[in-house]
């Protein structure tokens, strides 16, 4: 079978990157550099936060109902509602960064408007829960945060911004704005607190499996010690749950869904990690680009430099997930945090060919405003992020 | 009898696409299966998640990818 075979290979290949000593080789620098942070990744990432955060995110794709959450973009929906759920449900709805277009679409076209769309067309690849997990992770928990909720806020102002700007005051075509229809009523096997719970079992699992240490907070220290014996209870939490509230058929999709994303994603995460690796180096060390020229670009914290990061962000293509082991680069390489958070919130979101495709659904008119409306918003935080951090 | 998948392209589109012909293919029949990739169509069909499956203008899933039995089912109808 295919997939079994693609298996196979992304294992053995993630067994050599762990365990090969690429640091003996005798090769020029940068590619040494893009090996070693490939095995960083391998040894420090993949296990312990990757793989949990692939099985949350099959969980969402498999048990949350999708459709429940897309029926809060009616265009009868209290405006509210279909803003705030538009910002958050990208955690929920963009696991699958392809979902995000025809969503985009289908709010604009008969749902909700333009407003709730670019809110959801903003936030849905930022807040995609992988990025957020592995950004908190290895970019650290400030940049994650920040990230998520600048992400979740912003969309909300650049969304009530383009429907300040562009909804045509008049009577809609009601023909166009009926509710969603829901194509697959499927009633729910399990009742919301079980859902919850077993999420928070499993995020839970996420959180202590990866705590670090802080010495300087007693409490925190204590929790530290024992944070393999609290995994572990956790775990056998999660199996229980997994055992009596669960069909083997469930468990089995599950299973698949979340061998699915990591097959997608792995690959892709590996390539930015070895270019990011070949180009930056990692932290401290140098890359194929000198050092000098991230710090004239953007080492300050400066209007040009945010600007700088904003708009190369917009521009450029950023496979999930692959935002974050070059990102890390550039930081190491000199970037400042400021820019870096430009950069974060300005690139999921924005690509050339995916500003095509928007210009294809909503005009160029409104896809020029939109841009513009990133690339001031990204850039703007990034300067009073650096500025305050 | 006509079976379009409305999909832009990603992973799991493709992978109703395969399941879609495995279907057709275990059941014996021929049918033309046809992929639509133009997000305004998709629209016009009320999907809003890819992928979706419609048999004879008919949305029968939209938004996962059903189990082969399920797609037989919806084809033999």
């Amino acid at each position: 079978m295919n997939k079994k075979y693609n298996f196979i290979v992304i294992l053995g290949v993630f067994i050599f990157v762990y365990f090969a000593p690429f640091s003996q080789l005798e090769i020029p620098q940068p590619i040494i550099e893009s090996l070693l942070m490939a095995q960083e990744y391998a040894r420090e990432h993949v296990l312990l936060c990757l793989i949990p955060a692939f099985f949350i995110a099959g969980a969402i794709a498999n048990f949350i109902s999708q459709e429940n959450v897309i029926k809060y973009f009616g265009a009868k929906t209290n405006k509210l509602i279909s803003y705030s759920i538009a910002s958050i449900s990208g955690t929920i709805l963009a696991v699958c960064s392809c979902t995000v277009l025809p969503l985009f679409a289908g709010i604009y076209k008969r749902g909700a408007g333009i407003g709730p769309a670019t809110a959801f067309l903003y936030s849905g690849p930022a807040i995609n829960i992988l990025a957020i997990i592995l950004t908190a992770r290895i970019l650290g928990f400030e940049l994650g945060i920040v990230r998520a909720f600048g992400a979740i806020i912003f969309s909300v102002i650049i969304g009530l911004s383009m429907h300040f700007i562009f909804e045509k005051k008049g009577i809609k075509n009601q023909a166009e704005q009926n509710n969603i229809t829901n194509f697959s009523a499927e009633k729910e096997e399990r009742s919301l607190g079980k859902t919850i719970l077993y999420f928070a079992t499993m995020i839970g699992i996420l959180i202590f499996a990866n705590l670090g240490r802080d010495d300087s907070i007693e409490i925190w220290q204590l929790i530290y010690n024992f944070k393999w014996q609290i995994t572990g209870i956790l775990l056998i939490i999660l199996s229980w749950m997994l055992i009596k509230w669960f069909k083997r058929e469930e468990l089995t999709q599950w299973r698949n869904s979340s061998l699915d994303f990591a097959l997608q994603i792995l690959p892709l995460l590996l390539g930015g990690v070895l270019v990011a690796g070949l180009l930056l180096g990692r932290p401290g060390s140098e890359g194929l680009i000198p050092k000098i020229w991230i710090e004239k670009l953007v080492g300050g914290n400066s209007l040009w430099s945010n600007l700088f990061a904003s708009v190369v962000g917009a521009l450029m293509y950023f496979a999930t997930l692959t935002e974050i082991p070059i990102l890390q680069g550039l930081l190491g390489a000199g970037m400042n945090k400021g820019p870096a958070l430009a950069l974060l919130l300005a690139g999921p979101a924005l690509s050339l060919p995916n500003m095509l495709v928007i210009r294809s659904i909503i005009g160029t008119k409104k896809t020029l405003v939109f841009i513009l409306l990133v690339i001031i918003m990204a850039t703007f935080s990034g300067m009073l992020f650096g500025h305050l951090f | 009898m006509k079976i379009e998948i409305l999909g832009t392209g990603c992973p799991k589109c493709k992978k109703l696409d395969e399941l879609t012909k495995k279907a057709v293919q275990e059941l014996g029949i021929s049918v033309e299966i046809k992929k639509i990739t133009d997000i305004n169509k998709i629209i016009d069909y009320g999907v809003m998640i890819t992928p979706a499956l419609v048999v004879d203008g008919n949305v029968k899933v939209a938004g996962k990818i059903p189990g082969i039995e399920e797609i037989k089912k919806w084809i033999g109808e």
